[in-house]
């Protein structure tokens, strides 16, 4: 493999294959403005038609490009090559901790399980007829969920930790972080039931504050910071109830 | 079952902290007149307040222990369901019953 013959070119290795397959490098043209999504559509547009990604919104906002570039993981579409990129060298290849399913694509599934596992799905305690609960936006609660909830699920969060690495039960960030703005949802009917789910073996006590979520996520949220809240919580029903 | 352990590891933390001060300070005075139990005994028996000192240190650590290793063997190795948790619990009678065995040796 050659180094960057000039600046005019990357040299671009991607991972080909599932579990099973090898680096292949690929001479593209570099430009002033261009993305690592950028790079690989290029090659699959010009080089290599069968290569598999994914992508939809090209704007930072749908979190489905996600990939492991130079090591790190990454939202592809909002990440600058000329931020990342080694002496005009790109290794690109899928986020790690999922199984891979071909090329750059991996199989969300564990991500989304755990997602409904930590009881990420809405529950209101409302019906049809009763009123619409004013949220104050500057409570200390409503706040906390604010500071979580912008998460896109593209993943990098599960990607970068090393305790999803060690411990395949481990919820991971994102659904943890989701977990913890229902918790302080004042619609949310269903808080004690996630304070149960996440206290058990792989929930949020398993989490040993590297901070590798927030300092990759994409969108700023720090995980970090909600599995602490949710550390306190599950401590405080505890100590107040004996539950756990 | 994870939030009491994470509970109890943190409570036995505290307690343990500066226990730990205290001890590593009364190793380095102790080793000064040899290192056998029976010459650090002669220092130390009949003192209620060393008894009582590591009465807690045995029972804090002994709570403290095998909490983290169960954590380090369930992220490193394989071995993640029950008889892990059984092997701790004989790990911690283990530590409890020769921590307060030397104990007992400086009431005594």
């Amino acid at each position: 493999m050659a180094m960057s013959d000039d600046n005019k070119h990357l040299q671009v290795s991607i991972w080909r294959g599932k579990s099973e397959g090898r680096f292949v490098t690929y001479r593209v043209p570099a430009r002033d403005n261009q993305t690592v999504l950028d790079v690989v559509t290029w090659v699959q547009r010009h080089r290599e038609p069968s290569l598999a990604y994914r992508f939809a919104c090209r704007v930072g906002v749908c979190g489905s490009c996600a990939m492991t570039v130079n090591g790190r993981p990454r939202w592809t579409c909002r990440t600058h090559v000329r931020k990342v990129a080694r002496d005009g060298r790109l290794s690109i290849e899928p986020l790690r901790n999922l199984p891979r399913i071909k090329d750059l694509a991996c199989d969300m599934t564990p991500f989304f399980d755990k997602w409904q596992r930590a009881g990420g799905r809405f529950k209101g305690a409302a019906r049809r007829g009763d009123p619409i609960p004013r949220l104050e936006r500057s409570s200390p609660q409503r706040r906390a969920a604010d500071a979580a909830i912008e998460c896109i699920n593209c993943a990098v969060c599960y990607s970068a930790c090393d305790t999803v690495a060690w411990n395949p039960e481990y919820l991971g960030p994102a659904a943890l972080n989701r977990a913890w703005t229902l918790i302080n949802d004042v619609r949310h009917a269903e808080q004690d039931r996630i304070l149960s789910v996440v206290a058990r073996d792989g929930g949020c006590h398993a989490c040993h504050t590297h901070g590798s979520c927030v300092e990759y996520c994409p969108v700023e949220i720090n995980p970090t910071a909600s599995i602490a809240g949710l550390k306190r919580h599950t401590l405080r029903r505890l100590f107040a109830s004996g539950d756990s | 079952m994870e939030v009491r352990l994470f509970a109890l590891q943190r409570v036995s933390a505290m307690v343990l902290g500066p226990l730990v001060m205290v001890h590593l300070g009364l190793i380095l005075y102790a080793v000064g007149g040899g290192l056998t139990a029976d010459e650090i005994l002669a220092r130390t028996q009949g003192n209620v307040g060393w008894a009582i000192f590591y009465g807690v240190f045995v029972l804090a650590a002994s709570v403290h222990a095998p909490i983290g290793v169960r954590n380090v063997l369930k992220e490193w190795t394989p071995w993640r369901n029950r008889s892990l948790d059984v092997a701790m619990l004989i790990v911690a009678a283990a530590l409890l019953a020769m921590g307060l065995r030397a104990v007992w040796a400086v009431i005594v």
